[in-house]
């Protein structure tokens, strides 16, 4: 095989064809500008960025809390710190979340084949209201117990009870921990990159060659 | 410090009106979020050498 063959990857490979595709649809020149539309230049785009900044501090203090484990974070000065600092990173995390949802409603982000960005947005909210509900049932003190009794009743009767036990601490500790983070970053950095590869939604009322 | 946790543990109060029903921290918390967006769309965004429109 030659390096032409090589380097062009020709053939019918799945490698290749995504290759191709990213190149085509994610040039790095859009995946990492340095240069925005003039329209960008509002306090309104940043609730995205601030959110994504929450996410990360709510991750990285999520990873030292799942270390030491709660008989740490429910009795120790260094542990009550992170797990406060958990806690107001979600805080934060959400409010600046439904403040770039509110921003991006204003401005109908989802016009110019921008719908499956908008749709990946929705679908990162109610993820993380699972985050948020598994976080609060793994806290592992009387809130958590007393969130988890009453919480089965309404998950019993939506008829998700026979698989999703909200009693069961090592299902939700898991699903908080584990699965439910994984989600949230994979989608998180899906809407990121369609944001990339469409780039952001101009005005409404933007002249047609500014919004191109 | 008993006497603080006990404080903190209290009940939130709540504002009732008609079929709206919210505690007031969380009646705080929107107000600021709707505040904070208005000054988000009011406050002039800092341009690039201070001149007016970054442009591409």
């Amino acid at each position: 095989m030659s390096d032409d063959v090589a380097s062009e990857g020709s053939g019918g490979s799945w490698t290749g064809a995504l290759r191709r595709r990213l190149a085509h649809g994610l040039p790095m020149e859009r995946l990492l500008p340095d240069r925005q539309p003039v329209y960008v230049g509002s306090w309104v785009y940043v609730f995205g960025v601030v959110t994504i900044a929450a996410l990360v501090w709510t991750i990285a203090s999520g990873v030292v809390l799942a270390f030491f484990g709660p008989q740490w974070w429910h009795t120790s000065a260094a542990g009550h710190f992170f797990n406060s600092l958990h806690f107001w990173s979600v805080q934060l995390f959400f409010v600046f979340m439904v403040l770039h949802l509110w921003g991006q409603f204003f401005m109908a982000a989802w016009r110019d084949g921008r719908a499956p960005t908008w749709m990946i947005g929705a679908i990162i909210f109610l993820v993380s209201i699972a985050a948020a509900f598994t976080g609060y049932l793994a806290q592992q003190n009387l809130d958590s117990q007393w969130i988890a009794a009453n919480a089965k009743d309404a998950i019993n009767s939506s008829g998700a009870g026979g698989f999703f036990n909200v009693l069961n601490f090592g299902q939700m500790y898991g699903l908080h921990v584990m699965l439910v983070p994984i989600a949230v970053t994979i989608l998180v950095v899906l809407h990121i990159v369609q944001v990339r590869m469409r780039g952001v939604v101009a005005p409404i009322d933007a002249p047609r060659e500014e919004s191109e | 410090m008993h006497q603080e946790g006990n404080r903190v543990d209290n009940p939130a109060a709540y504002l009732h009106l008609g079929f709206i029903e919210i505690s007031l921290p969380n009646l705080a918390l929107v107000a600021g979020m709707v505040v904070l967006f208005a000054i988000a769309i009011v406050v002039p965004f800092p341009r690039e050498g201070g001149r007016r429109g970054g442009g591409r």
